[in-house]
């Protein structure tokens, strides 16, 4: 049986972009050195959405400057529990202002208003919450009882989730007492520029964050600026690796937070429906642009014919199209470039000796569209089961035994997520006991709450983000 | 009159006390300049065989109970205690100072041990946590072993720096290989000799002595260490591991010579595991 559904668009009328958008530096919009500006696109129709600042390197000097006066003469002086306080007015505000940041996050990524209505944008709003009710008891966060902040804390963020980890970034930057230069991802600067205004309106003192927009250019200006103490960044392993290089040697810290190949084991004694739809969480929630998506499929062999059937039976009901229609599933690819990188990746497989499947699917003619995708007969030396495609795609391999199944989900530099299916407890927490891993679905995927630690094992990053061991990472000394 | 019998010092790999592959050694002498010892030089080879044997110990020793690694610890203060006086001799030796001073050494080393030791089963229960997410779920994070860590004791201590450098990484549940301070490497292999009868499985220390300069490079290199501790190490060797060990993403910790729980920290990973609640 196939359901039609009447298209149910979000209305943007909600949304005022402006023609251009400056800056936000010391609580201002300012135009960037020389006027130079970049537009951004809508990547579900390619119509170009606004034009915005491109910062130089003599404009993150300024935004650092503004963020370090900010924190020696107010920041740092003001008394915790105030400071908390502009952090549950600024969650209040984006609780206030959801609809607006939902569509526009929609419109600037190309993701399912489904899920930037649930989920990115009350999950941001979460996390100022959470991290307003640190900001007094910081004394309790176990590192030690004087905790002190690092001071300016430069913030690079990917495009994948925008306001979500603009938020993971500022919230506990500001709740420990540090300030904040923080730059969006090229593609998706829109929700952060929103952002800035709400700063404004929760009447944050000038400087306290500070937004830069721009390209790689001016994230690498952030992170070897003398006037940072500290560097978070969420994206790609390489640029993660050439970020510990590039503070070697200075007193800055890092936390990162890097790619993934998440392994989703599936136990012959699953609850076969309830896994189909935690493997389909696990890889097509957000289009599979998810650091932690669960990549690769590890099935025992014994049930795989089944759960391959019903899977793919399943994926046949994705709805892919418009991001604004509240049905739709499976959004945009984010970009030109990551469709690109994605095309490249699938064709490996398919040269490699993969099988490639993806139901029959109408793409929209214009903009970034991958359907969804599953791979089976894949092996551990396939490059799909050994490098982040960060798309809609399915790597599908088999194992015999518990402790084949450990050691093909471990085989990998990779160690940012996993999930495993059964209906063992027992067999649950040996098999979380044994996965390298930081994050661990179990009869779940793709969970995220701003009191649960998130990050990797080794060369998905350092340190975590959420939770109290999250919050640690903002204060000096803290692990 | 007796002539000495004098103890060859040699490098603790794997349980094993092999001399360096390369042959080679190097003379240690007082501050007067007079010979001690000719410890062995470890060369890039022997820190890749530590490597190997580090590697074949953690899976044992961090799946050790908490309970089991602490009294092992305590034990290590136990065998440490009733090699006091030759520890004592090799301080006053190499560093050049009074008897009281190196025993006050030895004995703060020895309750290091002790410390530590408490520590392997409460780590987990204090930097643990449960955590109330919004929703119908368990949600738990642990502290973990990261793996197999390098350690560059302290250059101005003979045993007090290296305990300092190893206890915490050890009661984590890591396996390690250090390297002991370049010139006062004595007391480095005589706490080996210590660690090698005191129920610690082989493997989980490993004791290289010899160059600093020449082994830092390599330990910062080598894609099958997980952490350093570069307390050990100059500014400029502190740097070149830092690049050279972003290629696998190390974790690179320097500390000062302070008993704290952030060490052990520093060499662990919380994982943080989610379930559903539901009948």
């Amino acid at each position: 049986m196939t359901f039609e559904y009447a298209s149910a668009p979000e209305s943007t009328s909600v949304v005022k972009i402006k023609p251009e958008y400056g800056l936000f530096i010391n609580g201002k919009f300012l135009p960037a050195k020389g006027g130079k500006v970049f537009s951004t696109i809508n990547p579900a129709t390619e119509a170009h959405l606004s034009k915005v600042a491109f910062a130089a390197p003599s404009d993150v000097d300024k935004a650092v400057a503004a963020a370090r006066t900010a924190y020696s003469k107010v920041w740092s002086k003001m008394p915790a529990a105030e400071r908390g306080k502009y952090l549950f007015r600024i969650a209040r505000i984006l609780q206030e202002r959801a609809r607006e940041f939902a569509v526009l996050e929609t419109m600037d990524n190309g993701k399912p208003i489904r899920e930037t209505r649930d989920t990115d944008i009350p999950l941001a709003a979460a996390h100022f919450f959470y991290h307003a009710g640190w900001a007094d008891k910081l004394e309790h966060a176990g590192v030690g009882t004087a905790p002190k902040p690092h001071g300016v804390v430069g913030q690079i963020i990917p495009w994948n989730f925008p306001l979500l980890m603009l938020s993971w970034k500022i919230a506990p930057a500001l709740a420990t007492g540090n300030t904040v230069v923080l730059k969006p991802a090229e593609t998706t600067p829109l929700t952060a520029l929103l952002f800035a205004e709400v700063c404004q309106q929760a009447g944050l003192p000038a400087g306290v964050v500070n937004i830069v927009t721009g390209d790689g250019s001016t994230g690498a200006a952030i992170v070897n600026h003398p006037g940072i103490d500290k560097i978070a960044f969420t994206g790609s392993t390489d640029v993660g690796k050439g970020i510990a290089r590039a503070i070697a040697g200075s007193k800055k810290s890092a936390t990162l937070e890097l790619g993934g190949k998440g392994a989703n084991i599936v136990f012959e004694d699953a609850p076969i429906d309830e896994t189909v739809e935690g493997i389909i969480t696990g890889i097509f929630f957000n289009q599979g642009h998810v650091c932690c998506a669960g990549s690769r499929l590890l099935v025992q062999e014994n049930i795989h014919d089944e759960l391959m059937a019903k899977l793919k039976a399943r994926i046949s009901k994705i709805r892919v199209g418009d991001p604004l229609d509240k049905n739709t599933d499976l959004g945009a690819i984010n970009s030109s470039a990551q469709l690109e990188k994605i095309r490249e990746l699938t064709a490996s497989g398919v040269e490699e000796g993969a099988e490639q499947w993806s139901p029959s699917c109408n793409l929209p003619s214009k903009g970034f569209w991958f359907p969804p995708t599953v791979f089976t007969g894949v092996t551990q030396a396939h490059k799909i089961a050994r490098e982040e495609i960060f798309g809609p795609v399915l790597s599908v391999l088999t194992f015999r035994t518990p402790q084949e199944a450990i050691e093909k989900a471990n085989n990998t530099p990779f160690g940012l997520s996993a999930g495993i299916w059964t209906d063992k407890g027992s067999r649950i927490l040996w098999t979380a006991k044994h996965l390298k891993a930081g994050v661990i679905w179990a009869n779940t995927f793709n969970k995220f709450d701003p009191a649960s630690p998130f990050g990797g094992y080794k060369e998905s990053g350092w340190g975590r983000e959420g939770g109290r061991h999250g919050l640690a990472a903002y204060l000096k000394g803290g692990h | 009159m007796r002539i000495d019998v004098k103890k060859t010092y040699k490098l603790y790999i794997g349980g094993a006390f092999p001399r360096s592959e390369s042959g080679r050694s190097y003379e240690i002498s007082d501050k007067k300049g007079n010979f001690i010892a000719n410890p062995a030089q470890a060369s890039r080879k022997d820190l890749r065989d530590a490597v190997v044997a580090a590697r074949a110990a953690h899976s044992g020793w961090s799946s050790a109970t908490a309970f089991n690694r602490g009294q092992i610890l305590y034990r290590v203060a136990e065998i440490m205690e009733g090699r006091t006086s030759q520890f004592v001799d090799e301080i006053v030796a190499t560093e050049g100072v009074a008897p009281a001073a190196a025993k006050k050494q030895v004995q703060e080393a020895i309750d290091l041990w002790v410390w530590y030791s408490g520590w392997c089963d409460k780590i987990g229960s204090i930097y643990g946590s449960t955590n109330q997410v919004s929703g119908a779920f368990y949600n738990f994070t642990i502290p973990e072993s990261v793996g197999v860590v390098a350690a560059f004791a302290p250059q101005k201590s003979s045993l007090l720096g290296l305990v300092h450098t190893i206890a915490p990484i050890i009661a984590g549940g890591n396996t390690v290989i250090a390297i002991a301070s370049e010139k006062l490497p004595l007391c480095a292999i005589t706490l080996s000799e210590a660690l090698a009868t005191s129920d610690l499985p082989g493997g989980v220390v490993n004791i290289l002595t010899g160059i600093t300069s020449e082994l830092a490079p390599w330990a910062g290199s080598h894609m099958e260490i997980d952490a350093i501790d570069a307390s050990g190490l100059t500014s400029s060797q502190d740097k070149e591991v830092r690049v050279s060990g972003a290629d696998n993403l190390k974790r690179i910790s320097s500390f000062k010579a302070e008993a704290t729980p952030q060490r052990l920290l520093a060499f662990m990973e919380h994982k943080t595991v989610w379930h559903p609640i539901g009948i």
